[in-house]
């Protein structure tokens, strides 16, 4: 991206969600913002909609009151969650410029601390709002190594987080013992987490809730907007007086953050810790953020189609699950839907932005 | 050795010496009769000498070292391979137990069984990390004169090793196959689901086929099935989907109770009990919760955490010219294949103090 593209995409957060740069809307020359928003995320997010609606034809069509049932979303949902928080932390730090491959040994070690032996008996003394809070800090601390390692000890963010990735499930390893370590005796924790407020999960709602924070800090804060310059050209940010440094340790921090967020919902889900969690969870995500729209050099993201993204696999997972499909034909099938999906998003995509160029 | 000896396997130990001669004799007085189409003359005499061939392998002999090497303790069945296996040695005053550190790393192994080698140790007990990669290396072990007890994952020349002590997957699908068959045998409506492992390990295949084939002899077969990675994570993921696939399940089959905490956890949050549920290789949490009762796990097939721990016997009676005393033969057979046993409520006590911990 050009030192002015990346600038003109730091006053327009409509652009940063997938709109390519020069695309007026024909006739709406005043609130050339305002409609940049619109079609930017409509136009990209369509696709994605659209290849979401046609997966859900497949199921309605092929496993019916199966697929097309209340339990059903709310399976796909849960299934949503842990992959889709970690992915919208994901969606920052790609945005940012770089890339997270720790967040799947980040969350088995966040997981692994959390429900170690002293930890639950602390737990259960105290409230098991501790096990929460433990899961949260270590996650935090393990993104806070990451951002410090890569921007002031100016490692490659590749190689920094490959090496927290296979540190980190290294460290839970030991700390666990190569054991599954089991939550029990911990009361209110599996109630709260297995409870449903109006029939909505906690866990889907605390998926929820994290999409819409990521949505509103990405899109409507000045983090988002300085998250977009560096991601679009640092050096252009860091002329525009936006401290880059200080900036991308806060956006791997907020991965951590996540992190640890998607721990304690593997916790609430597997009822364990466990230094297997997560494992080649930094594939998916990256995958669903990609596949999104989130442009994987940087300066462009959006949580609208990250969490698009996760519950089209999520919903394909399901599909194939309920249609009783052998692994291996699974997988063929997978590969086909992804680039499907990705042919399908670039073309409304093309349609919505009425030919201009893209990156 | 410089682990302590459980009192676990102590009183195992103790009580393993304590039947040897009863066994010994036992064998001695049946034997006879068992084979007594030959000349009884002659089995008379046979029998007269099994008792002084076998009874006394428990028996300090010649001082024997054993190296050991296995994968990487990464997985809770992994683990208890190789804490059996130290404990059996440790139980025995005439065996020096060298144990190279688990890895997953091929090249690594097989540099420890070089290193075996250079020292000269009387037999080697290998659990290799792949079979066919380390076939090369224990070749050259039986070229040197040092016999090679292979366990678990087998090697791909039969000139590899002296003896081999294999697990039978297929076994535990046909006993999980044959256990579900006996409860469910007069409904054949009965719905039938799978979360399998890994479906592109061979093991996972041959699970899966001789489910099939035990549950086709009484005419019912799997109508759903998925399969997961061992983890707990992927077991939940893959049952939340399943219990959605098929809304009302007669029986279960879960392959591994590793994943089986998760498998456990997507039943429990989908509020579902219609079904039975069987285990797989045999974990103390789900033999617990047999024993308990009250879960939807009635059973689980056991798949040996002791397979190590019977090759340090079968490698020191083989160091110390011995045979199988249970055997009328004079030499340790040159493989074997372990049982597959259905652990229920009924014999849960028997099982569990073998059991691993997850």
């Amino acid at each position: 991206m050009s030192v002015s593209s990346s600038s003109s995409t730091t006053a327009q957060p409509g652009a940063a969600l997938g709109l390519p740069e020069p695309s007026p809307e024909p006739g709406a020359s005043g609130g050339r913002r305002r409609a940049g928003l619109l079609s930017g995320s409509a136009g990209r997010s369509a696709g994605l909609v659209l290849a979401l609606l046609v997966l859900c034809a497949v199921g309605a069509l092929t496993a019916g009151e199966r697929f097309a049932s209340v339990d059903n979303l709310v399976t796909v949902l849960r299934a949503a969650a842990v992959v889709g928080i970690v992915a919208v932390g994901m969606t920052f730090v790609i945005t940012g410029g770089g890339i997270d491959l720790s967040v799947g040994g980040l969350v088995a070690l966040s997981s692994v601390w959390a429900t170690t032996l002293a930890t639950q008996a602390l737990a259960a003394d105290l409230h098991w709002g501790v096990m929460v809070f433990t899961a949260l800090a270590v996650g935090t601390a393990a993104g806070f190594v990451n951002g410090v390692v890569i921007s002031y000890g100016r490692v490659v963010a590749f190689i920094a987080t490959l090496a927290m990735l296979v540190a980190s499930r290294g460290l839970a390893e030991i700390i666990a013992g190569r054991r599954t370590q089991i939550i029990d005796g911990v009361p209110g924790f599996a109630d709260f987490f297995g409870a449903s407020v109006l029939g909505v999960p906690v866990l889907v709602l605390v998926f929820g809730l994290v999409a819409a924070a990521g949505w509103v800090l990405l899109n409507r804060t000045t983090f988002g907007r300085r998250t977009f310059a560096v991601g679009g050209n640092p050096e252009a940010a860091r002329l525009a007086g936006i401290r880059v440094q200080r900036h991308t340790l806060m956006l791997y921090t907020l991965s951590g953050l996540t992190c640890g967020i998607a721990a304690v919902m593997l916790m609430a889900r597997t009822t364990t810790g466990s230094s297997t969690h997560g494992t080649l969870l930094e594939l998916e995500a990256i995958a669903a953020v990609v596949i999104g729209g989130t442009l994987l050099a940087g300066g462009r993201g959006t949580i609208t189609g990250t969490v698009l993204g996760v519950l089209i696999f999520t919903t394909l997972t399901n599909v194939f699950v309920l249609n009783n499909l052998s692994t291996s034909v699974q997988a063929v099938a997978s590969g086909a839907v992804i680039v499907g999906a990705v042919l399908l998003q670039q073309r409304v995509a093309g349609r919505a932005s009425s030919g201009s160029g893209r990156h | 050795m410089s682990t302590t000896r459980t009192p676990r396997t102590a009183a195992r130990r103790s009580r393993s010496r304590a039947l040897a001669l009863p066994t010994a004799l036992a064998v001695a007085v049946l034997l006879p009769g068992c084979v007594s189409n030959a000349a009884p003359e002659e089995e008379s005499a046979e029998a007269a000498a099994a008792p002084a061939a076998g009874s006394g392998n428990d028996a300090p002999g010649d001082e024997v070292v054993i190296g050991f090497t296995a994968p990487a303790a990464d997985h809770g069945w992994m683990a208890a391979v190789s804490t059996a296996a130290v404990a059996e040695a440790d139980g025995y005053e005439d065996v020096e137990l060298r144990q190279a550190e688990g890895t997953n790393d091929v090249g690594l192994q097989i540099s420890q069984v070089e290193t075996f080698i250079n020292e000269g140790v009387d037999a080697i007990v290998l659990l290799p990390v792949d079979g066919a990669a380390l076939t090369p290396i224990a070749l050259r072990a039986m070229e040197e004169g040092i016999p090679v007890i292979n366990v678990d994952r087998e090697f791909s020349s039969p000139f590899a090793a002296r003896s081999t002590v294999l697990g039978d997957n297929y076994g535990m699908g046909v006993s999980a196959g044959t256990y579900i068959c006996e409860q469910l045998g007069d409904q054949p409506d009965a719905v039938v689901a799978e979360v399998a492992g890994i479906d592109s390990l061979p093991l996972t295949q041959d699970r899966s086929q001789g489910f099939a084939d035990a549950l086709a002899d009484c005419g019912l077969d799997v109508d759903n099935r998925v399969a997961a990675e061992f983890t707990v994570e992927s077991g939940e993921a893959v049952t939340a989907n399943l219990l959605q696939a098929a809304p009302e399940i007669d029986a279960l089959w879960n392959h591994d109770d590793d994943q089986g905490v998760g498998v456990l956890a997507a039943i429990e949050a989908a509020g579902r009990d219609e079904f039975i549920m069987v285990g797989g290789a045999g974990s103390a949490n789900v033999m617990r919760d047999i024993q308990e009762g009250g879960s939807v796990v009635q059973a689980t097939v056991v798949y040996p955490s002791t397979q190590a721990a019977d090759g340090i016997r079968l490698a020191r009676l083989i160091a110390q010219g011995k045979g199988l005393s249970d055997l009328v033969e004079n030499e340790v057979p040159r493989s074997m294949t372990l049982y597959a046993p259905v652990v229920t409520a009924e014999n849960v006590d028997d099982y569990l103090p073998m059991a691993f911990e997850s």
